[in-house]
């Protein structure tokens, strides 16, 4: 039973509260966001203070570049993505095919591939000196690059395609999520109405998951817009590639600050038209999903192709770049093999694991705070609080310096002056530091999806549960808690895979003689030596599968929790 | 009881940075790789029973040390490249050293005037051109690489790099800034394809017959003779030291700096000493093949067989002023468009 209900909100609003605990709510959701926002109001304070204007040179010469380059990227990303994880995720759903169950999470594997690591990978396969060319020089007898055409892999396409085929799983994983809620006999009121399977899609299924979707495709175009490793390497010319171009060429913090703040803008317009488009629509799935799933039972040459549109991206985006970072990493293992991989690993799962506990925790306190208190200033605390995913990464650590070092001098010369000693840095350059900055980088992605999920239980619910004596902080954890634990789950996972892989942040942030698994990649591949970066490499994208099998299952097992 | 429970956690925080801070150390911000510093640290561990610490990153540690202030644990900065040096000096990040070790063992034009950095190695911005098709002595200048008949048949790097902005930089200094943009134009249409890549990618490219000369820093050079898997590809390359005959070669550097806030000054002094010392020097240079600063140790092994390279003497200081100006011009030939 699940009603799609397009009208006006009906609203969670006063009779839901008692007003006091409400009030505690909307404090504690308050002083988070504060605090959580503090690293990009400190980006957009420094937008105030540029060395000198950058905006006449970069209109004149290279600003229009940057933006045509950038909307082609994160067009053809979105596209790829789309494209990608609807497809795949309505397969593993709805059909039966041979391999059904292991696409089910192995579509999920690129997601732990870090998209400079891809890039790096296809860049050696592909390039002149690769086997691929090589190859193909041998068997056609062309001697150099100039008697044969072949497809530049260093470009906005490779850098569109690489980027698309590592983030496409996060469409996939909150679109299966969605199709998966879906009532089926929704699928079958449409079909007995006359409507193809293809209508019905477009119309009926598409629709409902919308907001998840959007969720998803939402993430991915911000992590595109903000990616730096992969544009650099590539040598495309977006936006944030303009901005570390003003940063560290033309030395003009305050001038990349107001790109960073100018691109912030963009992305807030971008998500509100999206939610503006949709704003009179309301759904809630009752969760009576007794029903199972009828997946179509398909012809041979079907059930084919479902196994080609599933095992493409699997391949391309897991299959070969793991594939290939194994042999490098057989091929120079002594070289590379370095007994602090051992602490380095530990160090990545201690933080990521830390950050995807304090995310949660976070995100499902902001979520149900604005599910008591739906107005339009709880509202703009949840869009604030998420707004640290709009940023590259470097920007935000020096986001993330400014307040804590400014918290820490301030602390120090409170102590100096009142009892003449120094406190030095307790918070700076320290693993707080780091967990801090992964916090206010990755909210978006737990508060979105918990915010996502909490809007589609339906609000009698709540009442239910109010009317019975629960306080609404009882309601949540009796109540919302169990039925949202797949969503919990997955959002904390997905947040410890992105930490996992998180890189800049962690470069600059980090504490002295400290080393995550992404860190130490980034030493040698920074220096040109791809060779040696490929076992640690591996051990990135390894450490990634554990999380997304778990992930995985916990969606699967959504169908069973009635 | 409470009065001391406050105490108690008042000591406890006022320990925090003491044993952060204890004698025996030397915290290092560090735009190098630590690999490549391993083994120098290594060696001053060994012989001043000094420990070091070091953060990695290539960029925002000046950020970082800006907005940690007088409390930064850092007690140097590490640095490559002329003008992130320069950098460091112009937000009044670092101190001068006055040290008689430092001052006999790296030369003055190698030095900041107030002793604000200190070079450590030298690397020079080299041409390689294909054995098979640029004769030797086809192209012995910088200058040269506007010619015509190198259309189609040159490869670099991004022209935003650092080292291509440095090496910009001191044509500025040399031609002019009018001169210096007709220059980089020619060379844009030169090159054979879009800036891409490091300066390895260029040798790659050259083997590839991509095209026949490119633009880059005598280490990577080095460093692919001493891969295996590389070193055939390096060695389809001829490199060439330009402009040698004439004002010499563009050399840029990396360096270190005392930060304003060193906490541990002493052991941070006695670490750039030893950096300087013709044993550090020798490991330091061999590591990367690049050249040690120190004229007292001469290049040895692989850096030694490529011959003598004669440094532009052009001020180092010139060359990070000119930066911006460098910057500028590379956006307005659009040298990495299409």
């Amino acid at each position: 039973m699940t009603e799609a209900v397009t009208a006006a909100d009906p609203g969670l609003t006063q009779p839901l509260l008692a007003k006091r605990a409400s009030r505690r709510w909307i404090i504690s959701a308050t002083l988070i966001t504060a605090i959580v926002a503090l690293p990009v109001l400190s980006v957009i304070f420094l937008a105030f203070f540029p060395e000198e204007n950058i905006w006449p040179h970069l209109i004149d010469t290279t600003l229009p570049r940057y933006l045509w380059t950038t909307v082609q990227l994160m067009v053809g990303v979105g596209a790829i993505t789309l494209v990608i994880g609807l497809s795949t995720a309505w397969a593993v759903t709805m059909c039966e095919f041979p391999g059904r169950k292991f696409f089910e999470w192995a579509m999920l594997l690129p997601f732990a591939v870090p998209a400079y690591v891809i890039a790096y990978v296809y860049t050696s396969l592909l390039d002149y000196a690769g086997p691929v060319q090589r190859s193909l020089r041998d068997w056609f007898g062309w001697q150099n690059a100039s008697d044969y055409w072949f497809p530049e892999i260093r470009s906005l396409e490779g850098a569109t395609l690489m980027i698309g085929l590592v983030l496409y799983p996060y469409v996939y994983l909150l679109a299966r999520a969605a199709f998966l809620e879906q009532s089926p006999s929704l699928f079958a009121v449409s079909r007995s109405l006359g409507h193809s399977a293809l209508s019905t899609f477009f119309r009926v299924v598409l629709p409902i998951a919308r907001p998840a979707v959007a969720v998803g495709l939402s993430l991915v175009l911000m992590e595109t817009l903000n990616d730096f490793g992969t544009v650099d390497f590539f040598a495309v010319q977006t936006l944030t590639a303009g901005l570390f171009d003003t940063w560290m060429n033309l030395g003009n913090l305050g001038g990349a600050a107001q790109i960073a703040t100018t691109m912030l803008v963009f992305v807030v317009i971008l998500v509100t038209l999206e939610r503006y488009s949709r704003r009179r629509q309301q759904q809630y799935a009752a969760r009576d999903n007794r029903d199972p799933i009828r997946r179509f039972t398909m012809s041979f040459p079907r059930q084919m192709i479902c196994v080609a549109v599933c095992a493409g991206p699997f391949i391309l985006g897991f299959v070969v770049p793991a594939g290939t970072l194994g042999l490098y990493a057989w091929e120079y293992f002594e070289e590379s093999w370095n007994p602090d991989f051992v602490r380095n690993t530990l160090n990545s799962l201690f933080l990521s694991s830390a950050a995807a506990i304090t995310t949660l925790l976070i995100g499902v306190i902001l979520a149900y705070s604005r599910r008591l208190h739906n107005t339009r200033g709880m509202q703009i605390l949840m869009r604030l609080s998420s707004l640290g995913y709009a940023m590259p990464g470097a920007v935000l650590a020096v986001g993330v310096i400014v307040p804590l070092a400014g918290f820490d001098n301030w602390l120090d010369s409170l102590m100096r002056d009142t009892f003449g000693i120094s406190t030095g840095l307790l918070l700076s350059g320290t693993a707080f530091a780091l967990v801090f900055a992964y916090t206010v980088r990755f909210l978006a992605v737990s508060a979105g999806s918990v915010e996502s999920a909490l809007q589609k239980v339906t609000p009698s619910m709540d009442m239910a549960s109010r009317s019975l004596g629960y306080t609404p902080g009882k309601t949540l954890v009796k109540v919302h808690l169990p039925i949202l634990r797949g969503t919990l789950l997955t959002a904390a996972l997905v947040v410890f895979v992105d930490c996992m892989k998180e890189l800049p942040a962690t470069l600059i942030l980090r504490p002295f003689n400290f080393e995550t698994l992404a860190t130490y990649v980034y030493q040698f591949a920074s220096d040109e030596r791809l060779f040696h970066s490929a076992l640690p490499s591996l051990i990135i994208v390894l450490a990634g599968i554990v999380p997304i099998i778990l992930m995985s299952r916990s969606i699967s097992n959504t169908r069973s929790i009635a | 009881m409470r009065m001391k429970l406050a105490a108690t956690a008042a000591m406890a925080l006022a320990a925090l940075p003491l044993s952060a801070s204890a004698d025996g150390e030397v915290n290092i911000y560090s735009y190098r790789q630590a690999y490549l510093l391993e083994p120098l640290l290594n060696a001053f561990e060994k012989e001043t029973g000094i420990e070091t610490n070091v953060v990695f990153a290539k960029q925002g540690l000046a950020e970082r040390l800006e907005r940690e202030g007088r409390n930064s644990p850092a007690d140097v900065v590490m640095t490559v490249d002329i003008s992130r040096i320069n950098e460091l000096v112009e937000r009044d990040l670092v101190q001068g050293v006055d040290s008689d070790v430092l001052n006999s063992n790296i030369p003055e034009n190698l030095r900041h005037p107030e002793g604000k950095w200190f070079a450590l190695t030298t690397r020079g911005r080299l041409i390689f051109t294909s054995k098979e098709r640029v004769e030797e002595g086809e192209i012995t200048t910088y200058e040269e690489l506007a010619d015509d008949k190198w259309n189609d048949r040159i490869c670099t790097r991004s022209g935003k790099h650092p080292y291509n902005i440095a090496l910009f930089s001191s044509l500025i200094a040399h031609h002019g800034e009018e001169w210096t943009q007709q220059w980089l134009q020619d060379v844009k249409d030169n090159l054979a394809r879009k800036p891409q890549g490091g300066d390895r990618d260029q040798i790659k490219a050259i083997a590839e017959g991509v095209c026949d000369i490119s633009i880059g820093n005598s280490y990577y050079y080095g460093n692919m003779l001493q891969d295996e898997n590389q070193r055939p590809i390096a060695e389809q390359v001829r490199l060439v030291f330009p402009n040698a005959d004439g004002r010499g070669t563009h050399v840029n550097i990396s360096g270190i700096s005392l930060t304003k806030s060193a906490p541990n000054r002493d052991n941070a002094v006695k670490l750039m000493e030893f950096l300087s010392s013709p044993e550090a020097q020798r490991i330091y240079a061999e590591a990367n093949t690049e050249y040690p600063a120190n004229p007292e140790v001469k290049p040895s092994g692989l850096v030694a067989e490529w011959g003598e390279i004669n440094p532009d003497e052009l001020s180092l200081q010139t060359i990070a002023e000119n930066r911006e100006a460098a910057v500028k011009l590379v956006d307005r030939v659009d040298y990495d468009g299409e």
